[in-house]
């Protein structure tokens, strides 16, 4: 290959001299070239070596899946030759080799071809003993390019587009869809996988030449159309979800419709050494000579099936390319392209028509050096004794076309098997989605426009502008295609695909093993795996299976490749690495106070309070100390917080909780438990009333989005007259509490916290620290104390003043660990820690909670039904015969030898002096008072005595008023 | 990513929305017998087809009944919980189909 003087639609800069390197040699290009044009130019003899049997590569498609010609460029692996420019001081290295491109030290595998079977790994790797050995070996042998481990993160922008018609494809279709969408109106997006427009509409004719160039001109004149070449639509996702992948960024284009001018895919024959250096894909050597001026060679012969093949030479031979013959598949009697091989001979072409290529001879450094061709006749037979060879260095094929509908059948279209054109052209399209131009089957290039008109008028109207057209443009009378370019060789190496280095043997032994659907076959012989993922073997592999089941190709039908259909850079897809986590508004009192944080759902809330000189322990322990004995105060912010206002708020609430909320009474609160239809505990609360209409409701830290939405769905099921309000992220809520905490709580407040006008399980509305707030008496550790609830914005100020009175009194704040050791010396089940997804009240011995007397509650027909049966399990509580060997969450209780329960908490609990927790148990083990083993650790047997909560003040004295009252006096 | 047309807040990508699970009409809890109840809670019908189905936007809270083909993966409507609250509308496979809009590539040939 060399390259050839000027021309003026060249893509390259001759007055720009880029120096690069290839493996170890020092060459040069122009700007604009990519990395294989420069390296065609510089007569390099191959570029690459195959994947498995490490054959001598060289330039097959140049069309952006040229699935061999990938390189190693400045430590990225797996470049893309064919579409990446060339750069001044790239470093270019060969894949897969074993050192270097021409001592690569796997060439010998060429020659244990028969050694290496289809399927070669199922049938090797079935032995287990013998694995370890060839998995070291095919992880030596196989990949392609290599990834530096130490390569630092790239991050890459993501963009949004939006358009109301999205054109793919800019050849003369393509160009004209856009047009028409835009003069009905629309916004259009027109992309393309080139640098130029244009596609295959710019070419040395000047009928082709010159309407293609006036679309473009008309295009560029178009203000509502943006062009956007160089990027790949890799991917249709629903709804007109395209993404538009540049080498910068991901795009992602929503259109209201789409229209797929994506155009055909060359198609390779299948013979003997078709893969030697110098042979290549007919439309390769013209984007070749056309962009880049770089001629496929000095004898070049073309194997043609269509009509392009004889333009293709014509244009070759203007501009000073020696094509010496045409090979014809297709005999003179049939009476196909007359005027263009006669135009050909004209031109000392020789044109050898009803013959077709048998074997190509490889010369010097591995190239093709002639082409030995024999007769076929129409039924497909060849005769191998007439052999005659023809001298050339380089061999061009045009034998037919793929439809490149791989984003139309992601879009969820349909085709069928055209027998006249010998192509997959659309047969159903979903709403939105047009297609056109040679994918639609349409190749004369009018023809193409006219289609491209009729496409884009009708995605615009699509779009809601202007009226569709209602042309109907037919396909052109020539076949493009030729029905079967595959000729068979006793010695094989006839690839179908060039990825992967599959034979025709390969595929029909594949089949012949069971693997003959077109699914099968793929995933067994892996063709269409490779990196062009059969963008030029599907085709023939479909043909060759066709053959091999005696069927037509129409029966076989396409995959639909997955979205991304073109490989991506991953960094284009990475994300941020982004998790939100919520703050409560106190977030930065703890962190002055050195709070160790732990996370609770999305929230990030204090374990405990480091002091120092402190384990973490003895703070934990501190902390529930100072509850128990003077004043606690911890941010229980992270609750679900609802309101709900309404002459049915009530009878909304009875119908959700288990409990029975119409009759309380204004200025009390209740606990509530909420079961799902099923009867189980889903989440738990107190519910206060704060007027006859308006109740506000607390759920746990992990159930507030989810139950506040459930709430959301009931009342649009139910219809009732109330409305709910979330309220968790605006409302900051403390629990105080401790014997002092009424002492050191009424000085900062105007509602008197006195017995008799607030007693227990009282709310009342007043003011703390001069800041309006709600006033919850609970229980919520067994001492006195309030839950405080106060507007967010003012929430660090109370926490401060809170702080502030009771700092001299012992005071402490508390987190998450100590509130847990308090509520289980309370004997209180957590949702969800204590209770698991099958978990109803009377298991959770929490029937109290649970009203069965009202109309309807949801869950309360399932319990009617477990009532009946009886409890599968009960939740009890325990302490350790011996304290200090503990046992973990989920331990598992054994009863002669049998599961018969599990631990679901367990602390040492220094108020007690005891090692307490609740666990859940079969119902016959559940007694007060028997003794369980529990298997610890390591399978240590650990014994502990079922004893009745609550563990701490069973009667339930210290919350209530007077006894707390008598406790601070004793201190 | 798909787009839902929220009765409320218009055409959203459905990542805004969280689907409720088929809409599905309870019996009567005091007359029913427990075979029936338990069949309500328990059973599921996952078989593809066009649906009636709960779904929820998020951001606004706002929960409305959608008439989707499961097998197509196409929302054929949506309706306020109001304005199906007196029964749900009999869908039309005819609709269904249309608002799919699938239709044969016209040819010459």
């Amino acid at each position: 290959m060399y390259r050839l003087d000027g021309h003026p639609d060249e893509w390259i800069d001759r007055s720009t001299v880029l120096s690069f390197r290839f493996e170890g040699g020092e060459y040069q290009g122009f700007g604009g070239d990519t990395i294989s044009s420069a390296l065609a130019a510089a007569g390099v003899p191959y570029l690459a070596r195959s994947f498995k049997y490490h054959r001598r590569r060289h330039i097959l498609s140049f069309a952006n899946h040229d699935s061999n010609t990938l390189f190693q460029v400045d430590g990225v692996p797996n470049v893309r030759g064919d579409v990446t420019p060339l750069h001044d001081g790239m470093r270019v290295a060969a894949i897969n080799t074993f050192g270097g491109l021409t001592h690569d030290k796997a060439r010998y595998l060429d020659r244990l071809a028969r050694w290496l079977p289809v399927g070669f790994y199922y049938k090797a790797f079935h032995t287990k003993r013998l694995f370890p050995q060839w998995e070291r070996m095919f992880r030596a042998f196989t990949g392609l390019g290599a990834v530096s481990l130490d390569a630092g993160r790239q991050t890459s922008a993501k963009r949004y587009g939006f358009s109301d018609v999205l054109v793919v494809g800019a050849g003369p279709s393509g160009l004209s869809a856009a047009l028409a969408a835009g003069a009905a109106g629309a916004r259009v997006t027109l992309v393309d996988e080139a640098f130029r427009l244009g596609g295959s509409g710019i070419g040395f004719h000047d009928g082709t030449h010159g309407s293609t160039r006036a679309l473009i001109e008309a295009v560029r004149r178009t203000p509502s159309i943006t062009v956007c070449c160089a990027t790949v639509a890799a991917a249709y996702y629903a709804d007109h979800w395209v993404a538009l992948v540049d080498a910068e960024r991901l795009t992602k284009m929503r259109a209201k419709a789409v229209v797929f001018a994506s155009g055909v895919i060359e198609q390779p024959a299948v013979f003997r050494n078709n893969d030697l250096p110098g042979i290549m894909l007919a439309s390769a050597a013209w984007r070749l000579v056309l962009r880049y001026r770089v001629a496929p060679g000095r004898q070049v012969v073309m194997v043609a099936a269509n009509v392009e093949a004889y333009q293709i030479c014509l244009d070759l031979h203007s501009q000073g390319v020696h094509v010496v013959a045409v090979v014809d598949l297709r005999s003179a009697q049939d009476g196909v392209d007359d005027a263009e091989a006669a135009a050909c001979a004209a031109l000392g072409i020789s044109v050898v028509r009803g013959h077709a290529p048998y074997e190509a001879v490889a010369g010097g450094e591995g190239a093709v050096a002639a082409l030995e061709i024999v007769p076929l006749d129409a039924a497909g037979r060849i005769d191998s004794i007439k052999r005659r060879r023809i001298e050339c260095d380089a061999v061009l094929m045009s034998v037919g076309w793929a439809a490149a509908a791989n984003l139309f059948l992601q879009a969820g279209g349909t085709t069928r098997f055209s027998e006249e054109l010998q192509q997959f052209v659309p047969s159903e399209l979903p709403a939105g989605i047009f297609a056109c131009g040679r994918m639609n089957g349409v190749y004369d290039c009018e023809a193409r426009v006219a289609d491209g008109a009729r496409a884009g008028s009708q995605a615009a109207s699509h779009a809601g502008f202007g009226v569709a057209s209602a042309a109907v443009v037919a396909p052109g009378a020539r076949c493009p295609s030729h029905r079967f370019p595959i000729i068979d060789h006793p010695k094989a190496k006839n690839f179908v695909d060039f990825d992967e280095d599959l034979q025709i043997k390969d595929l029909e032994n594949a089949a012949q093993e069971g693997f003959d659907s077109s699914e099968l076959l793929k995933r067994y012989s892996t063709v269409g795996m490779g990196p062009s993922q059969g963008k030029h073997s599907n085709m023939n592999a479909l043909r060759v299976l066709a053959r091999y089941r005696g069927v037509e190709v129409e029966r076989l039908g396409l995959t639909t490749s997955r979205p991304m259909y073109h490989p991506v850079p991953l960094k284009l897809l990475a994300g941020r690495s982004f998790n939100a986590e919520r703050r409560t508004p106190v977030d930065a009192e703890h962190e002055s106070s050195s709070a160790v944080w732990m996370p609770a759902g999305n929230w990030r809330r204090p374990e405990y309070y480091a002091v120092t000189g402190e384990s973490r322990t003895q703070s934990i322990e501190a902390e529930v100390h100072a509850v128990r004995n003077s004043a606690g105060i911890i941010d229980v912010g992270t609750l679900g917080k609802i309101e709900i206002y309404g002459p049915q708020a009530g009878l909304f609430l009875d119908r959700v909780y288990a409990g029975k909320y119409a009759d309380l009474k204004v200025g009390m609160t209740r606990y509530g438990l909420m079961l799902d239809e099923s009867g189980v505990i889903v989440d738990d609360g107190v519910i206060a009333r704060m007027a006859p209409e308006m109740f506000y409701f607390t759920t746990t830290t992990g159930g507030s989005a989810t139950v506040f939405r459930e709430l959301l769905r009931l009342n649009a099921l139910w219809g009732l007259d109330c409305a709910l309000i979330n309220v968790t992220g605006h409302r900051a809520a403390f629990n105080f509490a401790g014997p002092l905490s009424r002492e050191l709580l009424q000085p900062l407040t105007d509602v008197d916290l006195g017995d008799a006008k607030f007693p227990y399980q009282g709310v009342r509305s007043g003011r703390i620290a001069g800041v309006a707030a709600r006033l919850l008496r609970v229980g919520f550790v067994g001492e006195l104390g309030y839950e405080i609830h106060i507007a967010a914005g003012d929430a660090a100020y109370v926490w401060r003043a809170l702080s502030a009175a009771g700092s001299s009194r012992g005071l402490r704040p508390f987190g998450v660990e100590a509130q847990r050791v308090l509520r289980l010396e309370k004997g209180h089940f957590i949702v969800g820690q204590d209770t698991d997804g099958l978990t109803d009240p009377f298991e959770a011995n929490a029937s109290w909670a649970v009203n069965m007397q009202k109309p309807f509650f949801v869950g309360q027909r399932s319990l009617k039904i477990l009532r009946t049966r009886g409890p599968r399990q009960l939740l009890v509580g325990f302490e350790l015969l011996d304290p200090v060997r503990m046992p973990k969450e989920c331990h598992l209780v054994i009863e002669r030898g049998v599961i018969a329960g599990r631990i679901t908490s367990v602390v040492h609990s220094r108020t007690l002096n005891k090692s307490i927790g609740l666990a859940m148990l079969s119902p016959d083990l559940a007694r007060t008072g028997g003794d369980i083993e529990i298997r610890g650790e390591h399978g240590d047997p650990l014994k502990a005595r079922i004893v009745p909560t609550p563990f701490y003040d069973p009667r339930h004295a210290r919350q209530r008023a007077a006894v707390a009252e008598r406790a601070v006096a004793a201190l | 990513m798909k787009i839902m047309v929220c009765p409320l807040n218009g055409p959203r990508p459905v990542m805004e929305f969280v689907y409720g699970g088929e809409v599905r009409v309870s019996p009567d809890p005091d007359t029913c017998s427990d075979a029936e109840w338990s069949a309500y809670v328990f059973n599921r019908s996952g078989s593809p087809g066009v649906k009636y189905e709960w779904w929820c936007h998020i951001a606004s809270g706002y929960w409305f009944i959608a008439l989707r083909d499961t097998a197509r993966d196409i929302v054929v409507a949506t309706y306020p919980v109001e304005s199906v609250r007196g029964g749900l509308p009999a869908y039309d496979a005819d609709a269904a189909a249309q608002a799919a809009g699938i239709r044969a590539q016209d040819r010459a040939s």
